[in-house]
């Protein structure tokens, strides 16, 4: 390892110190000359027809350049979902359109129903105001059961139902599995909720388009995770713009947390609106808008079913899930409640036959697609709620259960269509039973029942499915894109390196863990690499960062790039050094000569490239730079066990964290201290959705929780120190670092580890009656449990 | 928010007269009044700035009355110490920017539901000093969002008769951290006095019962059996009726518990 800091180095994150100095550039920060404001007249009721939108007073009223409505957007593309489920019968899903603004109808309270762009963002409110809807309300659906009754009020008038698609996965195993259920020795059923979450990234969207009559070129600057996938979708499939006229520019971007990915209406108008303008237009969200526009979380309702042998080994699954999709089809919603959630239900357990059924509806709501683990959170809450379940029924100890049903061999190829290439689970397990320090338990018990407070310790594990690849099995799986990573590395004279990545920064710490690996790879000082994202003018075609897939795959395609730079420079060395290109060995920033003392810098060899005096002008070209494209052949897949201890007050039902302990495998690490710290993110995350938050509409569909006065997010002091361990590592087979992800891992893993504990401290208390609480896990639902 | 003019007195006489003007509204710390405006469900043509005025603002301690200046934000009365329970309550207002920003005067005069210093004034048997009149606690407070204040009536000061005991307990709502239920207790010259904020759908009440129980016994174990209906009370995403109604009684005993 390079002195200052190679693969496997605590380094601190260098973009911190912009972030926390007030010195970051985030979209907002961002003013073009002579630019305009929008301002969105959304829905306030959750359905409507729209009679009329008269904006003839509005359009009169001070610094109003225009006012868009439905009308402007006809004959223009819908914001287009990317990927397209087949449902049961081999049918493919319902797909509505989904308009920039409303036409017709208005489905959510929220949906845009015209755009005001002014001088000043005063000025658009104001005329907003003046805009007179004529909208007549219609009965909404928000339960999603009640949505698929006959009769019910459909979201979408073209389509047959609210059903977007009816699953099976997989179809033909669904007889085995019936059959294996009506032979099992015993049988655990549970019934529960996923909530539906809102992100609360801290930067809100932003968008601004700009256009330049000159090169009839539009940009977009926008808050997004995936800033080629948006030139993609809007250029292509809203406005009709080809890629090289448009440019995406997505600067500093302040959490995203899936919401990020999504091509969103703001962002659609933005860039159409300052053509036609010819003016730059900016939108910036503010946090109520988020709360009713940003795409939320999770909303799954699920009935899950285990059964097992008389031994106590689990010889079925079998779930029914209900999953909201919302008023709309958001960009990549429906692959989360299929895709990257049926395929993780084996868990970390040898169920030989698997059975998921998942139904996608629609309702009156603002669109759900992918937030933090999407898919795989649902997936492991579950069955990890139910393994506990099962073990309490059969009155043996639920991490005795999980061990006896462990998979143990690898690769190891589930019923549920994917292979897991490597992995140790009971490593994970014994190594949290010693930083979890299970065995001082029942003295903590003690302690805790002398404070009059109920205990309770929970314990799963957790199996991730991160960098969803390759390509081609997505492709043939319903997704409209690809799913590699590109990068292009570029050299220069004097040695220091520019790494452009298709991959994208909000918050990862790319800027720092890259550098680490290609200091490593030449022996250089990290600071020797600049890493450039974010801006489709400058990196190569990328598909972005989501879905813990950053440094498994994009940073695989920075390896293969420098792998080739080094190729290069090894011969240009060789030439140097009148010497064999086979006898040539890079190391600690030098090339030599294998087994003499011949060698020759690395900066002399980059500066040799770019001022090929003395080169091999006959075999190479002068220059240093490569491209690489890397599209992995598997996902890779995280795993660990996590425990968590409780107090639960027994006169009031408030839930407090006392420990909270994860062991994890991520395979290789970079960057253990950024590791770390997105442990201690998602935990929190995992702890917000477990006992704090929750997005909440009424029957009529008006979002009671618009706002931090009503929705809950976790706050330092809801949350404990966390015993974090990554020193468990099985290393990803298949891609060139051997790392896995570990972006969303605390956030799948912990709710269920919260849940056990409460319902484990409930049940220690004798109210044996209480074998689940739906989530958030608040002092009213807790003390309701209590006193059922 | 709309524009609005802003006046910015220095003293009371001309804060007054300020008042007088078309749609003229008080604004004090702006704690609820200015996310009000930026959500832009008030429109007053000109607000009247209470925090330039010093004779509004500062804290005296004489002959056991503690007299907080209607503008003393939340973190001075913290700091100041001589009534322990007001500081500690004061003290747990929201965070520091919520505590350097919102003034006694302006809380009491919002009265919301689940706001902490209603409860302390009605506990303690304060007195609201305006402009005009002072007004005993207990015919202070009408209802939601409701004082006996008149249009243009400010709060100059609040005078607290500091008790030989008293205590706050507050269970907070877990997302706006206001209280679900919060309850002043304390003992001293005018005897016993619970008051409970956060719950009730007429905003803070004394809890009589509770007050006759603890007067011949002030310990926990004198509520043992007691409780407040659950009728009246607020029910909504963040506890029902009943809840709260539970709450009531065991942050009470909290309170007398702490009160010691």
């Amino acid at each position: 390892m390079p002195a200052d800091g190679g693969i496997g180095a605590p380094m601190k994150r260098r973009e911190d110190v912009r972030f926390l100095t007030g010195t970051g550039r985030y979209t907002d920060d961002l003013n073009r000359p002579g630019q305009a404001y929008v301002y969105f007249l959304r829905s306030s009721v959750a359905h409507g027809k729209i009679n009329s939108v008269n904006t003839e007073a509005a359009a009169a009223m001070p610094g109003v350049i225009r006012i868009f409505t439905g009308a402007d957007f006809e004959g223009i593309g819908g914001l287009p979902c990317g990927w397209q489920v087949t449902d049961k019968h081999g049918q493919p899903m319902q797909e509505p359109g989904h308009p920039v603004l409303a036409q017709g109808k208005v489905r959510h309270v929220g949906d845009p129903i015209a755009a005001v762009v002014a001088d000043t963002l005063d000025q658009a409110r104001d005329a907003a105001e003046a805009i007179e809807a004529d909208i007549e309300e219609l009965p909404a659906v928000i339960d999603m059961k009640k949505a698929l009754e006959d009769g019910a009020p459909k979201v979408h008038d073209d389509l047959t139902s609210n059903l977007c698609y009816d699953w099976g996965f997989v179809e033909e195993n669904k007889g085995a599995v019936d059959e294996a259920f009506a032979n099992a020795a015993h049988v655990t059923t549970l019934e529960l909720k996923n909530q539906r979450l809102v992100a609360n990234p801290m930067e809100p969207r932003v968008a601004i388009g700009d256009y330049d009559p000159a090169g009839d070129n539009s940009t977009l600057y926008t808050t997004s995770q995936n800033p080629h996938v948006i030139r993609l979708l809007m250029g292509a499939f809203v406005l009709g713009i080809p890629e090289h006229k448009l440019r995406v520019v997505a600067p500093d971007v302040g959490g995203g947390f899936g919401t990020k990915i999504f091509h969103y209406a703001e962002e659609a108008f933005c860039t159409f609106a300052a053509k036609q303008l010819r003016r730059p237009v900016k939108w910036t969200s503010s946090r109520s808008e988020a709360f009713m526009s940003d795409a939320h979380g999770r909303d799954h309702v699920t009935k899950i079913e285990l059964a097992l042998d008389a031994d106590n080994n689990f010889t079925a699954l079998r779930t029914e899930t209900y999953a909201n999709m919302g008023a709309y089809l958001s960009t990549f919603a429906p692959s989360v409640p299929t895709w990257l959630h049926g395929t993780l239900m084996a868990g970390n357990y040898k169920t030989p036959l698997i059975y998921v059924n998942v139904k996608a509806v629609f309702t009156n709501t603002v669109p759900v697609d992918a937030y933090r683990g999407a898919g795989r959170p649902e997936a492991t809450f579950q069955l990890e709620r139910l393994v506990d379940k099962a073990a309490r029924e059969l009155g043996v100890d639920p991490i005795a259960l999980r061990r006896q049903n462990f998979i143990t061999q690898f690769p190891y190829a589930t019923p549920v269509a994917v292979e897991y290439d490597t992995g140790d689970y009971e490593a994970t397990m014994a190594k949290l039973e010693e930083i979890a320090d299970l065995s001082g338990f029942e003295a903590r018990l003690e302690e805790s029942k002398k404070k009059g407070k109920l205990r309770g310790l929970g314990v799963n594990c957790y199996i991730e499915a991160c960098g969803i690849a390759p390509s081609h099995l997505v492709g043939q799986l319903g997704a409209r894109a690809g799913l590699y990573e590109s990068a292009t590395v570029r050299v220069n004279a004097t040695g220091g390196l520019v790494v452009m990545t298709g991959s994208h920064s909000h918050g990862q710490g790319h800027e720092t863990a890259f550098p680490q690996v290609i200091a490593e790879m030449i022996g250089i000082d990290p600071s020797m690499v600049e890493i450039v994202h974010g801006d489709t003018a400058n990196t190569p075609m990328g598909m972005g960062t989501y879905g813990s897939r950053s440094l498994a795959v994009g940073g695989s395609a920075m390896v293969r790039a420098t792998e080739k730079i080094i190729n290069k420079a090894k011969k240009i060395a060789a030439h140097l050094l009148e010497a064999s290109e086979g006898d040539i060995e890079l190391k600690d920033g030098a090339f030599s000569v294998a087994g003499t003392d011949k060698s020759v810098a690395w900066g002399d060899v980059t500066l040799a490239a770019y001022v090929p005096h003395n080169y091999p002008l006959e075999d190479i070209e002068p220059g240093l730079e490569e491209t690489a494209f890397y599209d992995p052949n598997n996902f890779t897949y995280p795993s660990g066990a996590y425990a968590c201890e409780v107090e639960v007050d027994p006169e009031t039902g408030k839930v407090t964290i006392e420990s909270f302990a994860a062991a994890d495998d991520f395979g290789n690490i970079v960057n253990p201290m950024i590791v770390s710290g997105q442990v201690h993110g998602g935990i929190a995350q995992g702890i917000g959705q477990a006992l704090l938050e929750g997005c909440v509409y009424d029957e009529d569909g008006q979002l009671l929780t618009g706002s931090y006065m009503d929705y809950a997010m976790p706050r330092a002091d809801d949350v404990p120190y966390y015993a974090v361990d990554h020193s468990c590592q099985t290393p990803c087979t298949h891609n060139p670092l051997g790392v896995k992800g570990c972006g969303e891992a605390g956030a799948i893993g912990s709710p269920p580890a919260v849940v056990n504990a409460v319902v484990d401290a409930l049940q220690r208390a004798g109210k044996t009656e209480v074998t689940h609480i739906d989530m958030p896990l608040s002092p009213s639902r807790v003390w309701a449990a209590m006193n059922q | 928010m709309y524009a609005f003019e802003l006046e910015r007195p220095t003293t009371l006489a001309d804060a007054i007269k300020a008042l007088g003007g078309e749609e003229a509204q008080p604004l004090s710390g702006g704690q609820t009044l200015i996310p009000t405006l930026k959500q832009r469900l008030a429109m007053p043509s000109t607000l009247v700035s209470l925090t330039g005025i010093d004779e509004l603002k500062g804290i005296k301690n004489e002959g056991g009355t503690l007299t907080i200046g209607g503008a003393t934000c939340h973190a001075d009365v913290a700091k100041d110490g001589s009534y322990p329970a007001l500081s500690d309550l004061a003290g747990h207002i929201g965070d520091p920017h919520v505590r350097n920003r919102g003034t006694i005067g302006g809380s009491l005069a919002n009265n919301d539901p689940s706001a902490c210093y209603p409860a302390a004034a009605l506990a303690s048997g304060a007195t609201i000093v305006t402009n005009n009149r002072e007004i005993a606690a207990d015919n202070y407070f009408t209802g939601l969002f409701e004082t006996a204040l008149d249009e243009g009536e400010i709060i100059t000061a609040v005078k607290f008769p500091i008790p030989e005991k008293a205590a706050y307990v507050k269970f907070e709502q877990p997302a706006s951290r206001f209280a679900l239920v919060g309850v002043f207790v304390t003992k001293g010259a005018n005897g016993v006095r619970v008051a409970v904020t956060g719950a009730s759908e007429g905003g803070v009440f004394r809890w009589t019962e509770a007050e006759e129980a603890l007067s011949s016994n002030f310990a926990p174990s004198a509520l043992e059996g007691l409780s407040v209906p659950a009728d009246g009370m607020i029910g909504d995403l963040h506890g029902t009726p009943e809840y709260r109604a539970h709450l009531v009684g065991v942050i009470t005993k909290r309170a007398v518990m702490k009160a010691g």
